[in-house]
């Protein structure tokens, strides 16, 4: 770089600062905030879930600056809408990030979305945090995990039904995108290892928003009556699981004959739909709002009050928020500084209450620990957990039963990788 | 045909905008202090091309839509092809660095257990057979789809539809994993174009100039079409078929030619895309994504070429402002433009300037005898 | 204090009653409904119920709603009025303090339902004895078997006697002690049957069975496999029928605005969207107001979805439409932006999750005719889009209004001529279309989400429709709506949801090649215009 250069940079940036110091003076009421991106979808298919997730990061953002803030700072949501358009959602987080100076973003829900903003995080340096169940398979530097992965949620539904229910045939049902497949490889590997038979294994995959499943419906019913005790354990996604529950009820297909597990339907999905011919049929979760503890009371309060609505209901990426918010904070509080850096440094092995109880920790792999619930739907909409793991499942970010993954783990804290080979010895083959 | 007939004033206006934004977009963006106002952060550059790129695909449209009036409702297809043959270019050049570590398979083909590659994927990791496919593909779609829907004389409303038809089974076809298009995911994460790191800045600058060359020569490229005495064909098809037909001319080789043309300009918009948003998948199939690129073409002004560029540029750009500013209303506003537009502009933005313009210049010249030709014009 | 001497008699006589009470099944199970365990609450279930004891029954129903209550280890049953009886003594006490209900899972409910079943086979209801039938054909309770036995001998009703019958088949299939002419006359009764059920029960014959036994098991196993082959055809064409009439309510409304008025109308999704919105208000309101009414929700949404969603069309028509007639594809422009922002007016208004719309009782439950399994809501569903269609097939033939559309239709400034007032006649088919949609709206409230998005999974395959079987054609779009449904659902099974309907995607797309106006199309010189 030539001296001239250094010179005039060296001006710029006295003139800049002049600048910046000239309106601080002016604006002396106006103080420094931290800005935190909300990246979640509030127009388009996918507003149907992920609007809630938006008011609880407005919420936490609210209490935290009424407990003072952060590092002396208030902080400021910046909320965007990436509009269920991916390449919005890529774009979108560069705006975020370079544009408003956040110093976290929080959001996304599909697999594809996460996808899409990968890139960018990495490119940008920023910390993201990612509330939803998803398929695993993954871990970045610079993405905190805070749903379920495949171990937290499928593997413990599946035991149960094989347990307490003794069935001995299952359908994988999911909507055709990675996700469900990813969970249904997964399933389909651990089954066998258990000694399921293939003809015992029923797999079907539909389309998004699918609308009519007289057929399939019918199909599951058929396959269930071969004799033996069979389950449905469901991945399908969002807008085509309230047609699918219609079809079964009118269809006649009881939980107590073919139960349903489902890893996609919550207390917000079910508020959509009449439950009382569902009675019965499953979720698994890592979280319900039926889940009596003082911490999910509390949470269930503040949230009614804030949205002004005392019917509306909480579910568990919701938490998944709550708890990577908080985890945030402490992170942000421990290293003293929101630098992107610095708080993935210092949030491995940050531990904070969950709302079921205990005490959830940030893994090196940059997934969580939490516990498993596994739920009957109840007449009014809530679930009734009838199964809990009795410690706090870690998740894996790369699932043991998948040939490409076996070998696999993450570990940011001292390997620094996030896909080390344990046959080779080493990152990333 | 001359020089002149080529580039009149207008297209001389269009080019020079757009070369002076070939060249101040890097300048702002590197030679600018990043202090100053004038700086243009980086993040905008990547945000500018993908404009542009959406800009050529409007300009395909508007090549049949307003010079042929063949409307298309699924040239978001074409688009979205070269932008699949671009992206699978890409997926090649990630190499081992994938989290699976496999050396030829992409991550989603290992994850599906794949032991080698489709067919279909052979020849994509050397840039000149992408860039072939990203024009043939299209182009050979477009060509059959066109080749039965004219020679059989689908036209108007019927056309539109089915050519929505195509684009959406498309979309249904792409988001099957078993496809070997990676899905609903579709293709991202992609390392590097040509040995250069695909987020670095510069290579970001130079993609920008890439995709306004390609935009200059598109526009070239139209206009030279619509000025020839093909393009006079095109605007007698446009406004009397069948006269055109029996005049002896055949249609159908016309219209089947000006479609294939447009559909690879979608097609080479769609690669120019893909590097710079860094992901492609079936979403970009949606039928909506075809209809809104219809109402940029509306918006900034049919069968004008110009208008197209300005239109996919404005609405872009108001999305990208609104979805920060008003993330809960800006369907509103996006709603009410499109609404204000048909209604209140009918010949988009371009054509009400060119009006306004005329009428002040007419008013300027002879008052008295404006009042009658305005109503007439009515 | 009264409340404290009632309290303290009723604890008395309480501790008295327990002494004097023998300790039998019935009360050596009641503990272990208060071990709080799904395995205990089970085993407990069977000792009640062939305890013979008089409460049993109304313990295991109390069980069945949750109104089973423990409190401090002792059992009570609640009734519905919320008074409390002591489930050992039948004695009315006191709501004890901390009273929980037993829980109940879904292996709990199994074993309710087996143990209601044994305990109502001999019940006066005609109804209670087939569900309790049913229950025990599910439950293969061997020790339901003497009641069954009691019930058959005494069983006038011929339906209710084959019920009773098939559960004996089916108890004596599963028993190991059972004699082989017993299993062969039990396969004899299974395989009248015939039904999906008693194929399951023929085709997991338990391990041990003689060799004659599963023969024959396994030829009546064929034979109902290849009867139900048949009945499963027939069934796939019920299902594309019932698609079809879902595509044909989507259309129908459409096929006004855009096949008769030349309006490309990409809101007509929302239309549909609104009545279902419609649908929800209106069972809001008598949820609240009068729930006695819930039966009758759906007829009381009709005509107010079609009121709402005309009146909104007819203001679309007169605010925007009616400057772009003649201008086909700008209607699409324009009503793609009214498309946006009615969806976003919804998500403002109602919040972007989707609203419960609720199932009236005479819709839920299936017809079994045969080998088919019809389910009430899909057949209200195709009687009623067939009866939209006739009923829009009516107004435009045979009354005034209909008479002035087609004339409009025809030739606009002819009909103008004639005095007929064509922006009136326009504002009006508008509206008709729009209201027709909004009805189509309360049908589709009972299969599918009622969310903002509602209209955009219905529009591109309503445009199908209308093409396919020709713009301007109401019987077009009736045989275009059944052509899609049927062949969609009978590819479905060979080729999968997905590839079945690119199959059919592509199928139109040749279809419009071979008749480049669609199936019945509109034939002379207007065509052209």
């Amino acid at each position: 770089m030539s001296m001239l250069n250094m010179t005039r940079r060296h001006l710029m940036a006295l003139a800049s600062a002049a600048l910046v110091s000239g309106a601080v003076m002016g604006t002396a009421q106006a103080q420094e905030t931290i800005k935190v991106g909300v990246l979640h979808s509030l127009s388009g298919t996918m507003a149907i879930s992920e609007t809630t997730l938006k008011d609880v990061m407005l919420m936490l953002i609210e209490e935290q600056n009424t407990k003072g803030g952060l590092l002396g700072k208030k902080l400021e949501a910046v909320v965007v809408d990436p509009a269920s358009n991916w390449p919005l959602f890529a774009e979108k987080a560069r705006e975020l990030i370079s544009q408003s100076k956040v110093s976290a973003v929080f959001g996304c829900w599909t697999s594809v979305s996460r996808k899409s903003v990968l890139p960018v995080f990495k490119e940008l340096n920023s910390v993201l945090f990612y509330p939803v169940q998803y398929e695993g398979e993954e871990s970045e530097r610079n993405v905190f995990y805070t749903g379920a992965a495949p171990n937290q949620q499928a593997i413990p539904a599946v035991d149960y039904l094989a347990k307490e229910e003794k069935v001995e045939r299952w359908v994988l049902a999911g909507t055709d995108y990675v996700y469900p497949r990813t969970t249904n490889k997964i399933l389909e590997a651990y089954l066998k290892s258990k000694g399921v038979k293939s003809e015992d294994i029923m797999i079907n995959y539909t389309p998004f928003g699918h609308a009519d499943w007289q057929t399939i419906v019918a199909d599951i019913k058929k396959f269930g009556s071969a004799g033996k005790k069979t389950a449905v354990v469901s991945t399908i996604n969002g807008d085509a699981n309230v047609p699918f529950y219609k079809e079964l009820a009118n269809q006649g297909v009881k939980a107590t004959d073919i139960p349903v597990v489902a890893f996609s339907v919550g207390e917000e999905e079910l508020a959509g739909i009449d439950t009382k011919p569902l009675v019965g049929h499953l979720a698994a979760w890592n979280y319900f709002q039926s889940v009596d503890t003082p911490d999910n009371k509390a949470f269930i309060e503040k949230w009614k009050t804030f949205t002004k609505n005392d019917k509306r209901v909480t579910n568990d990426p919701m938490e998944a928020h709550v708890i990577g918010f908080n985890m945030w904070v402490k992170a942000v509080e421990k290293a003293g500084s929101t630098d992107p850096d610095k708080v993935i440094d210092a949030i491995v092995g940050v531990e904070v209450p969950n709302l079921t109880g205990g005490v959830s920790k940030m893994l090196p792999n940059h997934h969580i620990t939490k516990p498993v619930l596994i739920g009957e739907i109840k007449e009014d909409g809530q679930f009734d957990t009838v199964s809990q793991t009795d410690a706090l499942v870690p998740g894996d970010a790369w699932s043991k039963y998948l040939d490409g993954s076996k070998d696999l783990i993450a570990d940011w804290k001292d390997l620094k990788c996030g896909n080390y080979n344990t046959a080779t010895k080493k990152c990333g083959a | 045909m001359t020089m002149q007939s080529v580039l009149d004033r207008q297209s001389i206006i269009v080019l020079l905008l757009l070369g002076a934004a070939a060249i101040l977009v890097p300048v702002l963006n590197v030679a600018v202090d990043p202090a100053s106002p004038f700086h243009l952060s980086d993040h905008l550059v990547p945000l500018l091309g993908k404009y542009i790129s959406f800009a050529l695909l409007a300009l395909s449209v508007d090549l049949i839509w307003g010079f042929c009036g063949i409307l298309s409702l699924g040239h978001g297809a074409f688009f979205a092809l070269g932008g699949y043959a671009m992206g699978m270019y890409l997926m090649r050049q990630v190499g081992p660095r994938g989290v699976y570590a496999d050396p030829i398979l992409p991550d989603f083909m290992v994850f599906l257990n794949w032991k080698e590659l489709p067919w279909f994927w052979h020849g994509f990791d050397w840039l000149p057979f992408a860039a072939v496919m990203v024009l043939l593909v299209p182009g050979i779609l477009a060509f059959v789809f066109g080749w039965f829907a004219f020679r059989s004389r689908v036209t108007g409303v019927y056309l539109s539809i089915i050519t929505q038809a195509m684009t959406f089974a498309l979309m249904l076809a792409f988001f099957r994993n078993d496809m070997g298009f990676g899905g609903n995911n579709g293709l991202t994460d992609f390392k590097e174009i040509l040995g250069f790191p695909i987020q670095a800045a510069s290579t970001r600058i130079v993609l920008f100039v890439l995709s306004v060359a390609a935009l200059v020569g598109g526009y070239l490229l139209c206009r030279w079409v619509v000025s020839s005495k093909f393009g006079k064909v095109l605007v007698a098809v446009r406004d009397a078929e069948s006269r055109t037909r029996f005049l002896g001319y055949r249609v159908e080789h016309y219209k089947l030619a000006v479609f294939t043309l447009s559909a690879m300009l979608a097609g080479v918009a769609g690669a120019l895309y893909v590097p710079q948003v860094g992901i492609i998948n079936p979403s970009e199939f949606a039928p909506a994504n075809s209809i809104e690129v219809v109402i940029w073409v509306a918006v900034g002004g049919r069968g004008t070429l110009a208008g197209p560029i300005l239109g996919a540029l404005l609405v872009n750009a108001g999305k990208t402002w609104f979805t920060g500013v008003l993330p809960e209303f800006w369907l509103f506003a996006l709603g009410g433009l499109f609404v204000f537009v048909t209604l209140l502009m009918p010949r988009g933005i371009l054509g009400a300037a060119k009006d306004l313009w005329a009428h002040a210049g007419q008013r300027l010249k002879s008052r008295p005898i404006s009042e009658p030709v305005s109503q007439a014009a009515e | 204090m009264t409340s404290l001497r009632t309290f303290l008699q009723a604890f008395v006589l309480l501790v008295g009653m327990a002494a004097a009470a023998v300790a039998g099944p019935y009360e050596d199970a009641l503990p272990r409904f208060a071990a709080d365990s799904y395995a205990d609450t089970e085993a407990a279930i069977g000792a009640v119920a062939g305890s013979g004891h008089g409460q049993s029954l109304s313990l295991v129903e109390a069980l069945r709603d949750e109104r089973l209550m423990i409190a401090a280890g002792q059992v009570y049953i609640r009734d519905a009025a919320g008074k409390f009886v002591d489930a050992a003594t039948g004695q009315a006490v006191e709501p004890p303090a901390g009273a929980k209900p037993v829980r109940v899972n879904n292996r709990v409910r199994r074993a309710i339902e087996a143990a209601l079943g044994s305990m109502t086979l001999l019940s006066t209801d005609a109804g209670t004895r087939l569900d309790a039938a049913r229950a025990v054909f599910r439950s293969r309770d061997a020790a339901a078997l003497p009641a069954l036995e009691k019930a058959i001998a005494q069983e006038s009703d011929a339906d209710l006697r084959n019920a009773l019958e098939s559960a004996r088949a089916a108890i004596v299939l599963s028993k190991p002690d059972a004699s082989s002419s017993q299993k062969l006359a039990a396969i004899e009764i299974l395989h009248a049957r015939g039904d999906q059920d008693a194929l399951a029960l023929l085709s997991s014959l338990p391990p041990g069975t003689s060799a004659d036994v599963s023969e024959a098991a396994a030829k009546a196993a064929e034979g109902i496999r290849s009867r139900l082959a048949l009945w499963s055809a027939v069934q796939n064409v019920w299902y594309g029928v019932s698609l079809g009439s879902v595509l044909l309510l989507a259309a129908i409304g459409l096929s006004i605005t855009f096949g008769t008025m030349g309006v490309i109308n990409m809101a007509h999704g929302e239309m549909v969207m609104i009545g279902a919105y419609a649908t929800f208000l209106v069972q809001e309101v008598i949820r609240t107001h009068a729930p006695g009414l819930f039966g009758a929700s759906l007829f009381i949404a009709l005509p107010l979805a079609f009121l709402v969603a005309g009146l909104i069309g007819i203001l679309i028509e007169r605010t925007v439409i009616r400057f772009l007639y003649g201008r086909p594809l700008e209607t699409l422009l324009a009503t793609w932006g009214i498309s946006l922002i009615l969806q976003q007016g919804v998500r403002t208004i109602f919040g972007p999750t989707n609203r419960e719309v609720g199932t009236p009782a005479w819709m839920s439950g299936a017809l079994e005719l045969g080998g088919l399994s019809l389910t009430y809501n899909r057949i209200a569903i195709v009687v009623f889009a067939f009866a939209v269609f006739a009923t829009l097939l009516l107004v435009l033939r045979y009354t005034s209004l209909g008479l002035y559309v087609r004339a409009v239709t025809q030739n606009r400034r002819m009909a103008g001529s004639m005095g007929i007032r064509t922006n009136r006649i326009d504002a009006l088919a508008f509206g008709l279309g729009s209201g027709v949609a909004g009805i189509a709206g309360v049908a589709l409230s009972q299969i599918d989400n009622v969310s903002p998005n509602l209209g955009q999974g219905y529009i591109i395959d309503s445009f199908m429709v209308v093409v396919f079987g020709g713009v301007g054609n109401l019987w077009g779009t009736l045989v275009g709506a059944m052509t899609l449904g049927v062949a969609n659902k009978l590819l479905e099974p060979y080729a999968g949801a997905v590839l079945g309907k690119i199959v059919l995607l592509v199928a139109i797309i040749l279809f419009i090649q071979r008749r480049p106006r669609g199936l019945f199309a509109l034939k002379g010189r207007a065509v052209e215009a």
